[in-house]
């Protein structure tokens, strides 16, 4: 139920047929647009979408995208002070 | 790979893990269920486990559409499959769960025409390719994978093809989930949400589950730092006291879901009145079968379908696993009778299913698994 | 930080020692081929018992015969691919370099090939003139004649085009004492490039799956590449093993199966190209698992690993070789991986075909 990976949408092959093309990591496979291709938030090239058994099932939000990465960063740089923190403060 | 890698980090995991253990109370332990097979395979393929303090608990959940099809389910896809006029059509997934007299594979040894697909629009190409054959999908899978059924039938239709037609076996999520949380056996603290089939449903059918039970869930993505993020945000919830649905997987989950998804499942299933899992017996309401305007396209109606029940082999306890209750490599035949060689039951065989994942990927004679024989503090809340 | 954890220990302990495993399928099916557990309880349920003999009993690439003063590698492997011709080579290809290369990892100089050829009713000569080509040109780049060999015909339905059977015999060199048994804790593990070139090229190729990209199969005699390690590792090189059906992940557990020791690797180091690790994301394929044609595994001691390594990367077909991983006392006949993320897991053997997967 759950192996749905990014790709991007480098092509519209055939609009009536709901079909484009998307890459991932230089892979190429044909993908059905028709659950993203109504209404203002229609699917456009250059898109990113997570693709499920062909079928595209959701728009990637780069920026919210960078929000969770930079959060984990946020959270990463504590860290990483924390830890130079430990290593000054040892009584040599 | 883009949206992958990145959420990879190994660096980003110490520190992620670090901020977990700091948040576990002395003396507290932690049971968090993860619903969806998808994160149960991903918790044993990247070793999350071992990034976890040992008050922290992954329980695995039932949401393994494979795992949790009662084997009559499988039996009645192998009957169909005999059928000398019929191309039959599956995942690679069901390929090797057992059915009482064999797998999909081993029928397709003594002659019948099985073949695997990765979309259910390839098994339509077939359809179209041999119009003097009739061509069945067996589809499984939750709402992650129903909107795709949903398409090829519309597109079907559209098409006007009189040789095609779908085994449906799509469950949904929240009930079986209501069933455990009803359930006396289970105690546990929070959820970590399907993020794929949220991607359809949104995180608003989750919210039962702070109302109802009072324990929070995190909607979490796939990717490693996905998970642990989301196990952090659960621990805080826990230490502050909150009760909410929390999305992590925002960039991929809207809140609402995705509307034309869902207009499309309204359009091409209705929900049977009660469908029977593996282990957690019959539950009302949490399976799709083809609405009456698609019944032209349905295997079952153009079949038959004997309602054939299959109880489990006597030795197996699938259905305890599922339940989040025994560990699986507490159940009595695991890696004994029960291996992936040859599965007693679907858990052995999916890839999702929570003892293929250990037994293929944890199972160590080093490994440590923190069961604590500890106090336990439940949550206070409704329902717990 | 993490604290030490109390442990309750699962009840499931390495696998027992291998004693021969009873073959009971009523019927041959596709996972028997796939070069896992399927086809290993094929051999040693079914086929070993029946030929039972010191020669076989090792189960390796070739079997070893004495003659004379001389040690003899005898091999054979037969190609039923499809489609014949697929980016990056052909059966004939396969055909000659796949034995070529069963000589060249047991150390072995060939010293000729058989063929035999199973033709359906139909093939086009086009299409085996075009095979035959190949064949010459493979051979002639590995530096072996073909010999001898056999042709048969079978009717149209019952060949898929072409089948071809090659043989090889060759004399090891005297210095090496490569086997399972030579191997030690603290060898370390290299592997000469990127997994799962073939196995990925292959299923594109064969189109039903409808993905598109640039991957070519490895194909490749390797014994520029044996030379070269033998070369470098001189007494240091313990065993050597081409990962073909099965991939990586299956030779490392014969390996760890075999040597009665465990093996640990680091998933960071695993070469894998870029688009090869997107197929396998796609379709829900582990590299590990996929076939190599043209990839040897090696066994090495400690002291001459480096060395090792950098002989391998100066020759073609060598160029992404890397330090994979390293043999343990524990666990006893295992294979485990650090996790690029952090974490361990196992690395079991392969059950029968990788198969793509949603879930």
């Amino acid at each position: 139920m759950c192996l749905a990976i990014p790709g991007r949408i480098v092509e519209i092959v055939d609009a009536d047929l709901q079909l484009a093309k998307a890459e991932i990591s230089g892979v190429r496979r044909n993908v059905n647009i028709g659950l993203l291709d109504e209404g203002e938030g229609a699917v456009q090239i250059g898109d990113w979408v997570l693709i499920h058994v062909g079928f595209a099932m959701s728009k990637i939000d780069e920026a919210e995208a960078q929000r969770t990465l930079q959060a984990l960063e946020e959270i990463g740089a504590a860290y990483q002070q924390e830890l130079e923190e430990l290593h000054g403060s040892r009584i040599e | 790979m883009k949206y992958v890698n990145e959420f990879r980090d190994a660096a980003l995991a110490r520190a992620v893990a670090a901020e977990i253990a700091a948040l576990a109370r002395a003396g507290r332990r932690y049971k968090i269920m993860e619903i969806c097979g998808g994160h149960t395979h991903t918790i044993y393929r990247h070793g999350i486990k071992d990034l976890l303090p040992a008050p922290v608990e992954l329980v695995h959940g039932p949401g393994c559409p494979v795992c949790v099809l009662p084997m009559g389910r499988v039996d009645e896809g192998i009957a169909i499959a005999e059928r000398p006029e019929v191309i039959f059509t599956c995942f690679g997934d069901m390929m090797r769960v057992p059915g009482s007299k064999g797998t999909l594979l081993e029928v397709k040894a003594r002659g019948a025409d099985i073949r695997m697909v990765y979309s259910p629009l390839d098994a339509l190409r077939l359809a179209r390719e041999n119009p003097e054959r009739e061509v069945v999908f067996y589809a499984i899978g939750f709402e992650t994978t129903a909107p795709s059924t949903a398409l090829t039938l519309m597109r079907a239709r559209k098409e006007g093809l009189t040789n095609f037609s779908v085994f449906s076996n799509h469950v949904t999520i929240v009930p079986p989930v209501r069933a455990l949380l009803d359930s006396p056996e289970l105690r546990l603290d929070a959820f970590i949400g399907p993020g794929h089939v949220s991607t359809v449903i949104g995180c608003r059918p989750y919210s039962f589950i702070t109302q109802d039970y009072g324990k929070p869930v995190v909607v979490a993505g796939f990717e490693p730092l996905d998970l642990l993020q989301s196990i952090l945000m659960l621990m805080r919830q826990l230490a502050e006291g909150r009760c909410e649905v929390e999305n992590q997987y925002t960039r991929s989950v809207p809140w609402e879901g995705n509307l034309q998804a869902l207009k499309c499942m309204a359009e091409v299933f209705e929900l049977r009145p009660y469908f029977e899992w593996r282990g957690l017996g019959f539950i009302a309401q949490s399976a799709l079968k083809l609405s009456a305007a698609y019944a032209d396209f349905d295997a079952e109606v153009r079949f038959g379908s004997p309602g054939l029940r299959v109880a489990d082999p006597k030795a197996c306890q699938c259905g305890e696993v599922l339940k989040g209750v025994l560990k699986p490599w507490e159940c009595k035949v695991f890696g004994t009778a029960c291996t992936p060689e040859h599965p007693l039951g679907a858990l052995m065989v999916s890839s999702e299913g929570a003892c293929a994942a250990y037994f293929n990927f944890g199972r160590r004679a080093m490994e440590r698994e923190n069961v604590i024989p500890l106090q336990v503090e439940t949550v206070s809340g409704a329902g717990s | 930080m993490i604290e030490a954890r109390e442990t309750q220990t699962p009840p499931v302990e390495a696998p027992p020692r291998r004693r021969a495993p009873a073959f009971t399928a009523e019927r041959i099916d596709m996972s028997h081929g796939a070069g896992g557990k399927a086809t290993h309880k094929l051999i040693e349920g079914l086929i070993l018992p029946a030929f039972d003999n010191p020669a076989l009993a090792p189960l390796a690439d070739a079997a070893t015969l004495v003659c004379g003063g001389l040690r003899l590698a005898l091999t054979t492997d037969a190609f039923v691919v499809h489609p014949l011709r697929f980016p990056g080579g052909s059966i004939g290809e396969l055909a000659v370099n796949g034995t070529v290369n069963d000589l060249a990892v047991s150390g072995a100089t060939p010293l000729g090939l058989s063929v035999a050829f199973i033709l359906e009713e139909g093939l086009e000569t086009a299409i085996l003139r075009r095979e035959l080509e190949a064949m010459a040109a493979a051979a002639k780049r590995a530096g072996v004649a073909i010999t001898t060999g056999d042709t048969k015909v079978v009717e149209r339905g019952k060949g898929d085009g072409l089948y071809i059977v090659t043989t090889g015999v060759g004399v090891v060199d005297p210095a090496l004492s490569l086997s399972a048994t030579s191997v030690r804790p603290g060898d370390q593990i290299l592997c000469s490039g990127t997994l799962g070139d073939h196995g990925i090229a292959i299923l594109i190729a064969r189109g039903n799956l409808e993905l598109e990209a640039e991957v070519l199969s490895d194909t490749l005699a390797l014994t520029p590449l044996t030379k070269a390690l033998q070369e470098a590792a001189g007494p240091g090189l313990r065993f050597m093993r081409d990962p073909t059906r099965g991939g990586v992940g299956t030779v490392l557990n014969e390996l760890a199966r075999d040597t009665g020791y465990g093996i640990v690797i680091r998933e960071e180091t695993l070469p894998v190209r870029e688009v090869v690790q997107g197929a396998c994301e796609i379709l829900g394929l582990d590299p590990l698992y996929v076939a190599n044609e043209g990839k040897l595994l090696a066994v090495v001691a400690p002291d001459r690993a480096e060395a090792a390594l950098e002989a391998l990367r100066s020759v073609p077909g060598g160029e992404e070789a890397a330090l994979i991983g390293e043999v343990r006392e524990e666990p006893a006949r295992m294979v485990l991986m650090h996790t690029q993320f952090g974490g361990t897991r196992m690395i079991d053997m392969l059950i029968g075909d990788p198969l793509p997967r949603i879930c």
